[in-house]
């Protein structure tokens, strides 16, 4: 393996920088020819995405709000002041939400992806687990956690998305960072910068098209919040995304539940178009990528100090609601028996459910990360349809679960497509939701890539699927593997959509979970909390084998002292 | 009985284990008496033949929540037809209107699960259920079957939603606890009652209508009134009011007053590994609780209608029903059903409950709803 990561390495860096500027200066006329080859190619390799989207996306809306729509609805909807108050509710908590997530998640992100200390990759499989916590649960342990006056209470609501949503900011924004080259913060260095200066002017503005990326999902995750508005909140507080599931499940108003998606549609493509518009004007243009992570040193003992306040501070903000829900798993009210959810679990739900949800998670994951990768190519090669392509496949984060669910059901109940009552169902719609993290996290990584190196490797007589192999792949591999484990957690812990399809067969975890709270015992309540903490271990254990695959965070250290002089090389060369 | 299963499959293994030649013939005949001997040792001989390959598998829809009991095996021994659950919808409000929305095409072939504040709704709905009377409709609780004359469905059980209290906390305050709608409005229970949304919960609904049927339709937004000024707490659902209010809920809620159900207080009586609790630390209000009956009915669109009518038969009939109070926490429909006597001791129905009609429930839920939410909330 590690013969093989070098080989691979040398390729890129003997293609890479004295070649690069040479092709460049050699022959700009190859590379238009490339270029506008890779335009469309991307056409082409938009193809899939689009149609997996506009089958299972889509269609399925379409028939859905089919259903409902009747334009009387939108009036008695836009002249009803409750339900105006609930979208300015839905979109300000949203923005605050994201806003407080991405202030709160930069830092970390940068840490996690930059210094190496002990526990680094425990800390940033940990930060994963709100992910896979189905909300039920979350509502648990923050309502037990919290003062009683933020009981039911907007506040509970920002914290616990910030909760849920940092992982997104330090899994995406770090997968970007740690393959930065860090040359160029040595150069300022070199050049007399702070290294409070450095993160302001060279780090921040390099990442900057990463944070926003990251922003989209985050932000169309609060504004759809669903679980966590209702424990946290209380019925006082609805989104959107609840009203509709009310309108849909509850009171069968169809017409009023087609307005209130539609009008969620509007704003959620009002919001994605400003967020293409300022990602193009961020895009930091191609920097040097590079294949592994390299880290730095804390040079000053204040830098250590607030690389460890910062693991510290970012461990126990994870750990505390975490830690309230493994005691709970104990407390199952047998007197003398501690254990005794735990026995009960393994008795009953634990084997079965575990494999039903390592196979729709295993689907899951296959889906969306061929989809993402293709699309990621497809957006990155070309630029004005692919912005399209990208803000479509954040769609279905922003649109509301019932009406995807219901609409699955309504479409695909005959032949060539029967799925009714099948368990395709959930994998196919956990992708759905799982795909644009898997962009998210592919997307800038191959976007920083040089095309030079492309260019000069074309040059030198690669074909294009040796170009792809040998200069993209090696590069994309971690952000894959990044983007492998956030549909994997995604899967695990994904509710919504699950509930409103049709299953026979086993439950998954969450759904076995929400079964469990379905009766009034504090063994089941135990047990349920047995069930999220197993969950919570499996995504740890996921994301810790993934860390350690070639190209995986934990790889590089391994490789730290022989790759350090190609650096320095590099960093002289190309900046 | 059910000790026998695991001796048969240690034989199959066993079997299976020495020699491969005969071990698929031996193999096969092991795993068919496994599925006959499972439900009942005496059906075992007769019929042996029932779960050959190419026999009818029927789906049958429920919200998550429901519990497939052992008692269906005995179905498929008998008449050699097999039952699939199918999760369909996480409450009942879900599965009814998924089932409204998919209606001709339908995701299963029998739903069970209707209940008594949606049945207009799905009676009403055309093409959702083909009417079938039940052999066993004579046997069942007139009442209940007085609501669909039509036969679209057939009650299966029953229930009560009630005021449910901490009953160690009122013994060690040494506070009388309340009995009726017009205790919870007193300020020595103030700030003591959780309740569900009617607007988002099944169970929420149920006790709001239990307050139009005592206070009327006119009546029953100045008790709420009442209620808010006496701190009642308000959540969405039921499980975040058990789980996360209830003092007995064990997650350190702090309120000793909840609306949950009749059969509520005995279930931690009878879940889990033994030892057990032997005495519930909860009760139940009897005046204060609201009927509910839960239905089931042949889908149309379903392809084994002749089957579907077999399994509604079993539904109702005693085996079924008297597996129904420890699988699904809910009262057989029939009279002549035994019950547990956990039930009897800690989960009696109240003998005064209140209800409202379907159709009133059908014509008035919105609007009370939007009452309620106004009266509450804002």
């Amino acid at each position: 393996m590690d013969e093989d990561r070098s080989a691979v390495g040398s390729v890129v860096g003997a293609v890479s920088p004295a070649t690069a500027s040479e092709a460049k200066a050699a022959d700009t006329e190859a590379a238009a020819i490339t270029r506008s080859q890779r335009h469309a190619s991307a056409l082409w390799i938009a193809v899939v995405p689009t149609i997996f989207l506009a089958v299972f996306f889509g269609w399925p809306l379409v028939t859905m709000l089919r259903r409902g729509l009747a334009w009387s609805a939108f009036s008695s909807v836009l002249g009803d002041s409750g339900i105006r108050s609930v979208m300015w509710f839905t979109a300000w908590q949203a923005v605050v939400s994201t806003f407080a997530t991405v202030v709160l998640g930069v830092w970390p992100a940068y840490v996690l992806a930059r210094y190496r200390f002990t526990g680094r990759r425990a800390l940033s499989a940990l930060l994963a687990v709100p992910f896979v916590l189905p909300t039920v649960v979350v509502g648990l342990a923050f309502l037990a956690l919290l003062p009683d006056s933020w009981r039911r209470s907007v506040p509970a609501i920002l914290v616990a998305h910030v909760w849920m949503n940092v992982a997104v900011i330090v899994r995406t924004v770090g997968s970007f960072v740690s393959q930065l080259d860090p040359g160029l913060e040595d150069a300022a260095a070199t050049l007399g910068a702070s290294r409070w200066k450095t993160l302001r002017h060279v780090v921040l503005p390099l990442t900057k098209g990463a944070i926003l990326g990251s922003v989209a999902i985050v932000f169309l995750f609060c504004f759809t919040s669903f679980g966590i508005v209702r424990i946290l909140g209380g019925p006082a507080h609805p989104t959107l995304e609840v009203e509709i599931w009310r309108r849909t499940t509850q009171s069968l108003d169809l017409s009023t539940a087609a307005a209130l998606s539609v009008i969620q549609l509007v704003l959620i493509v009002g919001a994605l178009s400003i967020w293409t518009w300022r990602q193009r004007r961020a895009a930091s243009g191609p920097v040097a990528m590079r294949t592994r992570t390299a880290f730095r040193t804390a040079s000053s003992r204040t830098e250590s100090l607030a690389v460890a306040v910062t693991a510290v501070v970012a461990a126990a903000f994870v750990l505390v609601p975490v830690g309230r829900l493994v005691a709970q798993s104990m407390q199952s009210s047998r007197p003398g028996n501690p254990l005794a959810a735990w026995q009960a679990i393994v008795h009953s739900d634990l084997g079965a459910s575990l494999w039903a949800s390592a196979r729709v998670a295993a689907g899951a994951v296959l889906v969306a990360t061929a989809m993402g990768a293709l699309a990621s190519i497809a957006i990155a090669g070309n630029p004005r349809a692919g912005a399209l392509l990208d803000a479509g496949l954040m769609l279905p984060l922003g649109t509301s679960a019932v009406t995807i669910g219901f609409g699955l059901l309504i479409t695909f109940d005959h032949p060539p497509i029967d799925l009714r009552g099948s368990w395709v169902m959930l994998p196919l719609g956990h992708a759905l939701v799982a795909t644009p993290f898997v962009v998210r996290a592919v997307l800038p990584t191959l976007r920083g890539i040089d095309p030079d190196l492309r260019h000069a490797a074309s040059t030198l007589g690669a074909r294009p699927w040796q170009v792809w192999r040998n200069v993209d792949l090696p590069v994309l591999r971690r952000a894959l593997i990044v983007g492998a484990g956030f549909a994997a957690a995604i899967s695990l812990g994904e509710f919504g959509a699950s509930s409103f399809l049709a299953r026979s067969g086993t439950e998954t975890v969450p759904l076995a979970i929400a079964r469990l709270l379905g009766r009034p015992s504090k063994l089941n309540l135990a047990e349920a909390s047995a069930l999220a903490t197993v969950l919570m271990v499996v995504i740890v254990a996921i994301l810790l084998i993934l860390d350690r695959q070639p190209g995986g965070i934990g790889q590089s250290d391994v490789h730290r002292r022989r790759a350090r002089p190609a650096r320095v090389a590099r960093t002289e060369v190309s900046r | 009985m059910k000790r026998r299963t695991p001796l048969v499959l240690a034989a199959t293994v066993v079997l299976a284990a020495c020699g491969s030649s005969t071990s698929r013939s031996t193999g096969s005949a092991t795993t068919t008496a496994v599925a006959v001997t499972t439900p009942g040792s005496t059906l075992a001989g007769s019929s042996a033949p029932s779960v050959a390959a190419g026999s009818v598998t029927l789906k049958l829809l429920s919200y998550d929540a429901y519990v497939l009991p052992d008692s269906v095996k005995q179905f498929t021994a008998a008449t050699g037809i097999g039952v699939e659950f199918v999760k369909a919808g996480a409450d009942a409000g879900t599965l009814v209107n998924s089932a409204i929305l998919t209606a001709g095409k339908p995701q299963g072939d029998v739903l069970f699960g209707i209940d008594n504040t949606l049945l207009s709704r799905g009676v009403t709905s055309k093409g959702l259920f083909i009417p079938y009377r039940s052999k066993e409709s004579a046997n069942l609780d007139q009442t209940a079957t007085a609501l669909v004359p039509g036969h679209e469905v057939t009650p299966i059980d029953t229930s009560d939603v009630c005021v449910n209290i901490d009953t160690s906390y009122f013994t060690a305050k040494g506070l009388t606890p309340p009995a009726t709608f017009d205790d919870l409005v007193k300020p020595e229970y103030k700030g003591m009652l959780v309740v569900e949304n009617p607007g988002t919960s099944s169970t929420g609904l149920a006790f709001m209508l239990a307050t139009v049927a005592k206070y009327g339709p006119d009546g029953f937004a100045a008790y709420w009134k009442q209620l808010r000024g006496n701190g009642v707490v308000a959540v969405d659902s039921w499980d975040d009011a058990y789980f996360n209010e209830f003092s007995q809920g064990g997650s350190g809620g702090k309120l000793p007053i909840v609306v949950s159900y009749a059969t509520s207080p005995p279930y931690p009586l009878v879940t889990g590994d033994e030892p057990r609790p032997t005495v519930p630390t909860t009760a139940n209000l009897p005046d204060t609780c609201f009927r509910q009956i839960e239905f089931a009915g042949i889908l149309d669109g379903s392809k084994h209608v002749a089957e579907d009518q077999q399994l509604v038969d079993f539904l109702a009939g005693r085996p079924y029903q008297e597996s129904l109070p420890l699988s699904n926490f809910v009262y057989p429909i029939r009279a002549d059903a035994t019950v547990p006597d956990v039930f009897t001791k800690y989960a009696t129905l109240s003998p005064k409950p209140w209800s409202v009609s379907p159709g009133d429930i059908a014509k008035n839920r919105d609007a009370w709803i939007e009452t309620w939410t106004k009266t509450v909330l804002r």
